[in-house]
């Protein structure tokens, strides 16, 4: 049969090319790009500043600051966290509900050069803030946390983000039962206490105000004073 | 809480302040950290290798060893560090799981001393990390199987149980040929009956002779009979020892669902049915049909081959890659049928006349048979001929070793136990005569010991006494262990000959004869342990006294140590050692009884041992020695 002579036919010519392939012969016409292969260099590596330099900048002593390095170049050895490092770690703290939101505005609040990442500078000075810091630098700390676009004052929206963020923190089984209603009845009641004139967004006089008079929030930011 | 992220908690902590405003309610207080002291370097000392970390470091696994206070038994005031006795390699394995969070393990290291230390360090190998984890188990698993390799070794060549039934000793015997006689007869008979059988069915049909007609006929119809008695006596064999096994089995419906019993029934069946079977003429073809299934009676041998079974085994565990092997061999098969029937259709006369007809040239040339009885004539066929037999070559030798290691790696972990048993065996002697040799050294203190004592009271001189000095504190603090046990128990330690030979020697006289009648009052009398008067006064026995199971006592200013090597002097202690007769002759055929003979010193103020004091004799240097053939024989536990 002529047509299965012609099949025959190819499939002889198409193993001579497979043999021929093997020889050489054929390189130029197989052209690959496989020079991209390894040129994945892994991230720099970077290194903080001095240790004088960053006791300057903050309030701890060297010897915690030794600590705290030490933990953080366990963790990461390579100096950074990129936010889905730090993700992680915070979820681990949170095993019931989901803090990737959170975490989300943390890792903003931190990394104030907006580098994508956290070194250690970043990660010391907003623990010295925290720590070591008075009560009106935590307290625009936490302002800042809040305003997400960084515009100087807190919306509706954003609070909300962030509240429902908190409440996700919680996860599912709580008692009373989660309700969705939650994050929002708690952004307005916010509102009523922080927002003075009324105008729909909290400003960081306002905020400072309203938290200075209120004996409850002062002395629940020093709680946190002999954590390190 | 994973440990790495231990060091973030303050960081956590410290974010929480941003929850603070939001909150409507007061925070709870947060805790104190009591002692809070400032991270300081330890160094934990390893069997001298000085390894130092951070406190904090150790303190982030407090459910360890060394991260919690347990560690503080360890602490050496003077050097200030924490000596701990044991292996320095893996304990820096057990150090950088405190460090990085994951647990290594190196591949050099043997299986249960790793165990070991990691049991000693309160760490769990679950949290082996993945890297090394596979590793890990596969060793363990490995381990595992040859430690049960020997319990079952050890189960089987465990003494004989005497409470086995004869059901069990039957099944026992069929099992291991080698544990009796009869079992090994019964081994090779049915072993011959098989090879008859097999060779009568083979030799039936060949061809013997000829009739008047010029007929051939084979064998088996020319001497029908006597192939039929030798079927019968051969499937009466097999029927008697199918129901014999099924009689001992342990558990009859596992053996009838057996592999062997299988083979065993359809050996024999087509026999019987076959009986029943001869008057009827139409089934005579069925009947025929069920002679084939006598050959199976060689797969009996398989209880005979060790190597039929492991190869039976290898198949059986090689099934997915036989599987796959069938499985690419049709599909190469069809398809080159396909092309090849198209290929030849045009060819006139062609063989090739349908696509199943082409099965068969293509299983011939792909297993590169080539038998010629099919061959493609046109040029498409041809090269796609060729194309089929390359192809085949490879199909076929893709699975086949994978099957082969299975075969060898099977094959060798057998050959590893066989030699493990016979390596085993070594062992055990040399534990044996690890343990009678400290036995020995008890009993040869003992004699030492009460030699000096002797010779102290006696005033002799006091050079033996140095001989006693050689043994370490360890070893006398054991030996004086040992003679408090024999204190305790009122039963002493005796030679392991010299109980044999007593046993014999009682076991040939079965009565107390000549006893002297004050002995017998003692019958039941056992010292205390450290009594010195004992009221019973016993009599010597003198050697005319026939051999006797006294318990003789005699005062004695030196020390008649029995050796095995004077039977005939056996001296028998006091009435410490009285043991019925009747306790006596299990006693003896227990075989792991070890007892010590030790002649009494005279005063009995000055040993401790119960004995008696003969009256008449005076505490002097007269030394009576009675000649008892037999002596008390004492049942001690084994040592």
């Amino acid at each position: 049969m002529e047509g299965m002579e012609l099949c025959a036919v190819a499939v002889v010519i198409l193993l001579f090319i497979a043999v021929l392939k093997q020889f050489g012969i054929l390189e130029p016409i197989s052209v690959e790009d496989t020079c991209d292969g390894d040129v994945e260099l892994s991230a720099a590596r970077h290194q903080p500043e001095g240790l004088e330099e960053l006791q300057a900048h903050t309030k701890f002593t060297k010897k915690e600051l030794q600590s705290l390095y030490r933990g953080f170049k366990n963790d990461c050895p390579s100096g950074h966290v990129d936010e889905e490092t730090f993700t992680l770690i915070y979820a681990q703290f949170f095993p019931q509900g989901d803090s990737s939101a959170y975490a989300h505005f943390l890792f903003n609040a931190f990394d104030a050069d907006g580098s994508g990442a956290l070194c250690f500078e970043d990660f010391v000075v907003g623990l010295s803030v925290l720590l070591r810091g008075t009560a009106q630098e935590k307290l625009k700390w936490a302002f800042n946390l809040y305003d997400i676009n960084k515009d100087g004052c807190i919306t509706k929206e954003e609070m909300l983000e962030i509240m429902k963020s908190i409440y996700d923190m919680m996860g599912r089984c709580t008692l009373p039962a989660p309700r969705d209603s939650a994050p929002a009845e708690h952004v307005e009641q916010f509102f009523q206490k922080m927002d003075r004139n009324g105008d729909g967004v909290v400003t960081y006089e306002e905020f400072l105000e309203t938290c200075q008079q209120d004996a409850d929030i002062m002395s629940s930011m020093q709680i946190f004073e002999n954590t390190i | 809480m994973a440990a790495g992220v231990a060091a973030w908690l303050p960081f956590a902590r410290a974010a929480a302040i941003g929850w603070m405003p939001v909150a409507n309610c007061p925070m709870p207080l947060a805790p104190t950290e009591k002692n809070k002291r400032q991270d300081e370097l330890i160094i934990l000392n390893v069997s001298g290798r000085r390894f130092q970390t951070w406190r904090t470091t150790l303190e982030r696994y407090p459910d360890t060893l060394l991260g919690s206070t347990e560690k503080e038994f360890f602490f050496n005031e003077d050097t200030k560090e924490y000596f701990f006795d044991r292996d320095p390699e893996v304990f820096r394995c057990i150090l950088n799981f405190y460090r990085t969070g994951k647990l290594h393990y190196p591949r050099y290291e043997c299986i249960s001393a790793y165990d070991e230390e990691l049991a000693f360090y309160g760490i769990l190998p679950e949290i082996i990390g993945d890297c090394c984890y596979e590793e890990y188990k596969d060793r363990k698993r490995e381990n595992a199987e040859r430690l049960m390799d020997d319990n079952d070794s050890e189960n089987n060549q465990e003494g004989s149980m005497p409470s086995l039934s004869f059901r069990q000793t039957m099944w026992r015997a069929f099992e291991n040929p080698h544990t009796s006689t009869l079992a090994l007869v019964f081994y090779y008979v049915t072993g011959f009956f098989i090879a008859v059988s097999v060779i009568t069915n083979v030799v039936e049909t060949v061809p013997c002779g000829t009739v008047p007609g010029n007929k051939e006929l084979p064998c088996g119809e020319r001497y029908a009979v006597a192939f039929f008695c030798l079927d019968t006596a051969c499937v009466m064999i097999f029927t008697v020892e199918y129901l014999l096994r099924l009689f001992a089995a342990p558990s009859r419906y596992r053996f009838i669902r057996s592999v062997m019993s299988i083979i065993d029934v359809v050996a024999i069946m087509p026999y019987y049915i076959g009986l029943v079977m001869t008057n009827n003429e139409d089934v005579s073809g069925a009947f025929v049909t069920l002679r084939v299934f006598r050959v199976f009676r060689i797969f009996k041998f398989s209880r005979h081959s060790q190597g039929l079974r492991i190869l039976g085994y290898t198949l059986k565990s090689c099934a997915s890659e036989l599987g796959f092997l069938l499985f690419s061999l049709t599909m190469a098969i069809i398809i080159f049928a396909t092309v090849m029937f198209y290929a030849e259709k045009g060819s006139s006369a062609s063989k090739f006349t349908s696509i199943p007809a082409s099965f068969w040239y293509t299983i011939v040339t792909m297993t590169t048979l080539g038998y010629g009885d099919m061959v493609p004539k046109t040029i498409a066929g041809k090269i796609f001929g060729s194309i089929c037999s390359l192809s085949g070559v490879l199909v076929i030798a893709l699975p086949v070793p994978v099957i082969v290691s299975n075969f060898s790696r099977i094959y060798h972990q057998n050959q590893r136990a066989d030699k493990r048993r016979a390596q085993k065996k070594a062992r055990l002697a040399r534990i044996r005569v690890a343990k009678t040799g400290s036995s020995n050294a008890y009993l040869h203190s003992k004699r030492n010991g009460l030699l000096n004592e002797a010779l102290e009271l006696t005033g002799s001189t006091e050079d033996e006494q140095h001989t006693t000095k050689g043994t370490s504190l360890i070893e006398s603090q054991h030996h004086h262990l040992l003679h408090c046990l024999e204190k305790t128990t009122n039963h002493e330690f005796i030679d392991e000959q010299l109980f044999e030979q007593n046993c014999m020697e009682s076991s040939m006289q079965n009565y107390p004869s000549s006893r002297s009648p004050s002995l017998s009052s003692h019958h039941g009398l056992t010292t205390s342990c450290c009594s010195r008067r004992n009221k019973k006064t016993t009599h010597l026995p003198n050697s005319s006294v026939p051999a006797t199971r006294l318990r003789s006592m005699q005062e004695l200013s030196t020390i008649h140590i029995q050796c095995s090597e004077q039977p005939s002097l056996t001296t028998s202690r006091s009435s410490l050692n009285m043991k019925s007769d009747d306790g006596l002759r299990p006693n003896c055929k227990a075989a792991q009884i070890t007892t010590a003979i030790i002649s009494i010193p005279t005063p009995p103020a000055l040993t401790p041992e119960g004995e008696s004091r003969p009256p008449p004799s005076s505490p002097g240097h007269s030394t009576n020695i009675s000649t008892t053939t037999t002596s008390n024989i004492v049942k001690v536990s084994a040592l």
